[in-house]
Parts: structure tokens; sequence; C-alpha cells
């Protein structure tokens, strides 16, 4: 059939006619397939492992940004206590962009999930074909003649292969989207080194450069509708007001 | 006819559904030349529907090659355009 199937299918027999070529007698060239199978199944081990280990990291810095939020919310609450308009509604700000990386976190450690169980799946499905491959291996070493053993390698090596080059495509995929994620972390990385997410009681008193990058990036509506929403809360809540926690850090 | 979803394994299809796939094939690399997105999508749906609903999935002890290989099903637009215009989802 031309078309789609055409275009990817012969690609893959390219790969595999030439891992086939690669000796003249068929029991070694069965030894061979098999062996690259092998590899095969322990490189698929390890691209697993890299995306837990992707996984795990957003995990870690999705725990550090809650903790910020939870800071920030503390503080800006203390800044309103104390009369400082100013003060709360950068804590606010702040704690919008917070809150808005951690909803982007926590959608890519579900989809990183989701790549891992298929991967493992995947790879589950592979090892038994792999299984099967040395069973059919052993009876055309055993049974067949050269001739009909190269056509029988053919076939039962192509079934494979194809199985391999689908889960190397899958592979690839789940690679290309963990660098889209490490990117995105790595950018996360930076705001936080930057002081984006600092506690506040550690600014001086103008507006510095982050300030005012704050200001394009979150949403003024949201900041506003939470500072007043806090203020009635503090309304309520009485004249006790407690001090800013000056300088104190829990990186 | 043995027909691959990417990364969901292999489907046993009556071989008439061979032209009804070509075609919507055919019309698929139509859309993605055109840019049409959305045309596409629909084209693509009604392709893994036409497996979902005639093909049986082949036992993991079936060692044979396919006579058609799909992209994933979740394949994005960027990479439907390589797949469907001729460089394969599998660079060489």
């Amino acid at each position: 059939m031309p078309g789609l199937g055409g275009r990817m299918s012969t690609v893959i027999k390219a790969k595999i006619s030439r891992m086939l070529d690669r000796t003249e007698d068929p029991g070694e060239t069965l030894d061979y397939g098999y062996q690259k199978q092998l590899e095969m199944l322990q490189n698929v081990k390890k691209g697993i492992a890299d995306v837990v280990t992707a996984k795990k990291r957003l995990q870690m810095q999705s725990g550090k940004l809650e903790q910020q939020v939870v800071k920030l919310d503390t503080q800006a609450r203390q800044a309103l206590a104390q009369g400082n308009d100013p003060l709360a509604r950068t804590a606010l700000e702040r704690k919008t962009l917070a809150q808005t990386e951690l909803q982007t976190l926590d959608v890519q450690v579900k989809e990183l999930e989701g790549q891992q169980e298929q991967l493992t799946a995947n790879e589950q499905k592979l090892r038994q074909k792999i299984e099967q491959f040395r069973t059919k291996k052993e009876v055309i070493k055993a049974q067949y003649s050269a001739a009909e053993a190269q056509v029988r390698i053919g076939e039962a090596a192509s079934g494979v292969g194809e199985e391999m080059a689908d889960l190397g495509l899958a592979m690839q995929r789940a690679e290309d989207k963990t660098e889209q994620m490490r990117a995105r972390a790595g950018a996360v990385e930076e705001l936080e080194a930057a002081g984006t997410f600092d506690d506040i009681t550690q600014l001086g008193g103008g507006e510095d450069d982050i300030d005012r990058q704050l200001k394009e990036l979150t949403s003024g509506a949201q900041v506003d509708d939470e500072l007043a929403k806090m203020k009635a809360e503090l309304g309520q809540g009485g004249g006790d007001s407690p001090a800013l926690e000056q300088g104190k850090e829990n990186a | 006819m043995i027909v691959r979803v990417s990364g969901e394994g292999q489907f046993r299809l009556p071989d008439e559904d061979a032209g009804r796939l070509n075609e919507l094939d055919n019309r698929a690399v139509g859309a993605v030349e055109q840019g049409d997105e959305i045309g596409f999508r629909e084209l693509w749906s009604q392709m893994l529907e036409l497996v979902a609903s005639d093909g049986n999935a082949l036992d993991d002890d079936e060692l044979v090659e396919s006579d058609v290989i799909l992209p994933p099903r979740d394949v994005t637009f960027q990479e439907a355009k390589g797949e469907f215009t001729g460089d394969g989802l599998i660079p060489d």
C-alpha cells in the first residue's frame, strides 16, 4: 500500500535488513538479532528511568512552590495587618505567579505519569516478543536448511524489529517531552534565582525590576480581589497584628 | 491486513478495509498539505475509528510485520506534517 504505511515501514525494513545483512550464517544472524533486541530492551529501561527522574524533579519543584505560596500568603496578611498595602500587593502578585507555575507543573507531572505507564506496558510487550523470538530462533536453527532459515528469520525478525522501532519512537517522543519540561523547569528555577518568589521582607523600599515584570505578568484584577478579600477577613479578625518576620528565610 | 497503531500494538483488519483506509490517508495528506488542522483531525479520528471497529488485536506471540503503520493516537499537527508528507516519524 502506498502512502502512510509504505513510508514508515520502508524505513523500518531498511533498518532490519541492514541488521540481518551483518552475517552470512543464519544461526549467527539469529544470535546477533537476539543480542540487538536485548540491548534495545536495556535502552528502554534507561529511557523509562529518565522519565521517572524528570518526574521526580518536577515534583520537588512543585513542593517548593507550594511552600512559597503559603509563605507569600502569610506575609500578605501580615503586611495588611500592619497597614502596608503596597507590600501586601507585591506578596499577592508573587503568590499569583507561583500558583500559575504550580498548576502548569502539576499538569506536566500528570503527563509524564501517563507516558511512564505507556512505556512500561510497551516494554512488557516487547519483552514477550523477544522471548518468542528466542524460542523461534532455536527452532529455526535446529530444523531448517540455511535457505529456508533465512526466510523465516526475516519474518520473525521483522515482527520484533517493528515492535522495537515502535517503542523507539515512543521513547523518542517521551524524551522530547521531557526535554521541553526540563527547559520550562529551568526557566522557573531562573525566576527563583532572580528572587521572584523570595521573602518579600527582603525587599527594599522602591519598586525593583522584578516587581515591574510581575505587574505585567499577573492579573491585576485577581490580585485586587484577593487583597479586598483578605482585608475583609482581617477586619473581622480583630486588632491583633503579628509583626513581619524580618529576614527569616526557610529555603 | 495487519495495521499497527503506533504505541498501541497491531490489529488484524479485513483486506476490504485497505481501500477505505488508503482513501482516508490520501485525504489526510491533502489536509496536511493545505495546513487544514481541523480537517486533518477529523480524518485522523475516522482512521482510528475504522481500526477500532473492524480490527482485532493480535496476540503478543505473533511475530509478524504490519502492512500499515499509523502514527501515535496523539500525533500533533506538527508531527503529522512530517509523517503525512513523506519524511516519516522515524528518522533514518
